[in-house]
């Protein structure tokens, strides 16, 4: 009974391992598929003949998107707006968490109150958008990084991190007479740097993500973000994406591996900070879930 | 601004929620703390004001205004005018909407598609958690979650790109293999019924995985004895599964579910925007792009507005009944 038992359960064992290894490769077969698309050739494409390989390897799609100056523009642009944005946010969230972890806040309950409303309730597209019309911030960089300036739920979750270091530290440095700005410079923040770099990454890839005020704000194709481009290139395909066209030459890959490797750039960074992200993600998420 | 999913959401809420009652446990704290000021720190407190100052005028600017804004549903908005010259209408934005057969469609799709979701959708990210927990093979497991948690990080562009190259019905891989086999092609992006279910399918490929963190945390919560236990009465995998680990996640699941359908009435608005086409209009348009269709493509400024806040009430009215229910099931609110 008890032999049978143990049998019967390795092959449990084996079979779950089976069906999560499957459900598991289908999360990233569609990128390992565009990939291989995007460095295969012409024909191979078009014949239906890859799958998880690339076929009659080249790196002419690869090309032809750094031909694109349209398309490396809008990579550069993007890469600068993340890091601008970021920049930003973090220095907002950082300065808003700090003083709410203080007792001392006069109106501090006032204050969160007024925070986690704004979970709740918000104006919606129009009023927003009428704002930054008013603010004259329509198809400026700007639009991009002031309205998400600070995210109400990761200001919680860095004021949580803030109230966890022991208060001991502070004090003492209250004695010598360092001032609120020296602690949260020289205290808090080198104490905390896990968490601010965890979400500087969520902020980043916020970002980088992003697109529908994009979509709404902005006009000038200057101040396309990836993700627009990308909407432009290959969802909407009504934009210039003719450009694209013609800067290939004879020869050129078919628009198929052209959209791959186009899709690839908006990807690979997500890709590459990915590793990192995960560490702590979880942490992250616990927070809103478990403590408090 | 960064787009919440169903699952942020969620979180985000009950969050709002926590910090709702903690600032209620705070009141009494501060007022213990209060005899322990010394001199030299109230000398210093005008830099913790200074600090906060600019946030408080990014949430009043940016947060705060907008809900003013709303006054537009009730106005014959004039760009020329401007928000605060343009005339009073009244309901009258209110009761065009209802006679807008666009508007009546965009209503149903939200709370079709929402209603899917749920109901294909919600079972999955359970039902992968506990498989998951039955995995025996620490490094299996942890590499499994690391690709399962993988799609949340794509953008809905790249996964509207994706949906594109793999699905379209004449050049898609997905078809062009099915061709080479002698079938013929399947409509995935350009049928209506079809687009619903890569809809939901797209939906439950990018968060599905993620969806399992929240219950694979309450699972860590659950008594290692009462397995202990079970085995001694030589229970089956299957039964302490049933008996002992399902229960242990139920208030999780309950409570999910509960805030799930509290949000039948919101929608986001980059998966149905982007997946969807003009061939699949009648059941891709929802409520979020139907706003943009109206307001800003259109630049009916009035009539969105109010399909916003039209929305926003009622997807309020949802909220406050789930935590109504809430409250009866679990003895305890959403927040």
């Amino acid at each position: 009974m008890n032999t049978a038992n143990t049998v019967n359960s390795k092959i449990v064992d084996v079979v779950l391992m089976i069906i999560i290894g499957l459900i598991s490769l289908l999360c990233l077969l569609p990128m390992v598929h565009l990939l291989a698309v995007s460095f295969s050739s012409n024909g191979a494409i078009m014949a239906g003949k890859v799958s998880l390989l690339p076929i009659g390897f080249n790196f002419t799609a690869y090309k032809s998107v750094f031909m694109h100056s349209a398309m490396v523009k809008s990579l550069f642009f993007s890469i600068f707006l993340v890091a601008l944005y970021t920049l930003v946010a973090m220095g907002m969230t950082i300065i808003a968490a700090y003083p709410l972890t203080k007792q001392k806040l006069r109106g501090r309950n006032f204050f969160l109150l007024f925070i986690v409303l704004t979970m709740f309730f918000s104006g919606g597209l129009i009023p927003d958008y009428l704002l930054m019309r008013e603010l004259y911030l329509l198809d400026t960089i700007w639009v991009l990084v002031l309205p998400g300036a600070i995210s109400a739920f990761y200001l919680i979750i860095l004021k949580t991190f803030f109230s966890s270091i022991p208060l001991e530290l502070e004090e003492s440095a209250r004695m010598d007479g360092a001032s609120h700005f020296r602690i949260l410079w020289s205290i808090i923040l080198p104490l905390s740097l896990p968490s601010v770099a965890t979400l500087s990454l969520f902020y980043a890839v916020g970002r980088w993500n992003g697109f529908q005020d994009a979509l709404i704000y902005i006009n000038s194709q200057e101040l396309y973000p990836i993700q627009l481009k990308l909407y432009a290139l290959v969802i909407s395909g009504q934009a210039n994406d003719m450009s694209i066209m013609e800067a290939q030459n004879a020869g050129a890959p078919v628009p198929q591996s052209l959209k791959a490797a186009s899709i690839m750039f908006g990807t690979v960074p997500i890709l590459l900070v990915y590793p990192f992200i995960q560490r702590y993600f979880i942490s992250g998420v616990m927070i809103g879930a478990v403590k408090g | 601004m960064i787009h919440w999913d169903c699952f942020t959401l969620s979180t985000n809420l009950r969050q709002g929620g926590k910090l709702l009652q903690q600032t209620r446990n705070m009141k009494g704290q501060s007022i213990e703390r209060k005899s322990g000021i010394n001199f030299r720190s109230i000398r210093s407190d005008w830099q913790l004001y200074f600090l906060i100052f600019l946030p408080i005028v990014y949430f009043l600017t940016f947060k705060y205004v907008p809900m003013l804004g709303v006054v537009v549903a009730f106005k014959d908005y004039n760009v020329f005018k401007g928000i605060w010259e343009s005339e009073w209408i009244g309901f009258e934005a209110f009761r065009e909407i209802f006679q807008m057969n666009a508007f009546k469609s965009a209503l149903k799709n939200t709370f079709v598609l929402n209603l899917l979701d749920l109901a294909i959708g919600f079972p999955v990210p359970i039902i992968l958690a506990l498989m998951l927990n039955e995995l025996r093979v620490k490094w299996f497991k942890r590499s499994a979650q690391t690709l399962l948690y993988l799609p949340h990080f794509i953008s809905w562009v790249v996964i509207g790109g994706l949906a594109i190259q793999l699905l379209a019905t004449n050049a898609g891989s997905v078809n062009v293999f099915l061709n080479s086999l002698g079938i013929e092609s399947i409509p995935f992006l350009s049928e209506n019924g079809h687009w619903v279910m890569t809809y939901i399918g797209t939906g439950i490929w990018r968060e599905a995985g993620w969806g399992t963190i929240l219950y694979l945390a309450a699972l860590t919560g659950i008594n290692k004895d009462l397995y202990e236990a079970a085995d001694v009465d030589g229970a089956t995998r299957l039964r302490k599964m049933w008996h002992i680990t399902l229960p242990g996640i139920k208030p999780t699941i309950v409570i999910l579910l509960i805030l799930n359908v509290g949000h039948m009435a919101s929608i986001g608005f980059e998966r149905p925007f982007l997946l969807g086409n003009p061939a699949v209009r009648d059941v891709s348009e929802v409520l979020s792009t139907y706003v943009y269709t109206v307001g800003i493509q259109s630049a009916r400024y009035t009539i969105a507005t109010a399909i916003g806040l039209f929305q926003a009430i009622v997807g309020l009215i949802f909220l406050l009944s789930a935590d109504l229910i809430s409250r009866k099931v679990n003895d305890q609110g959403i927040w």
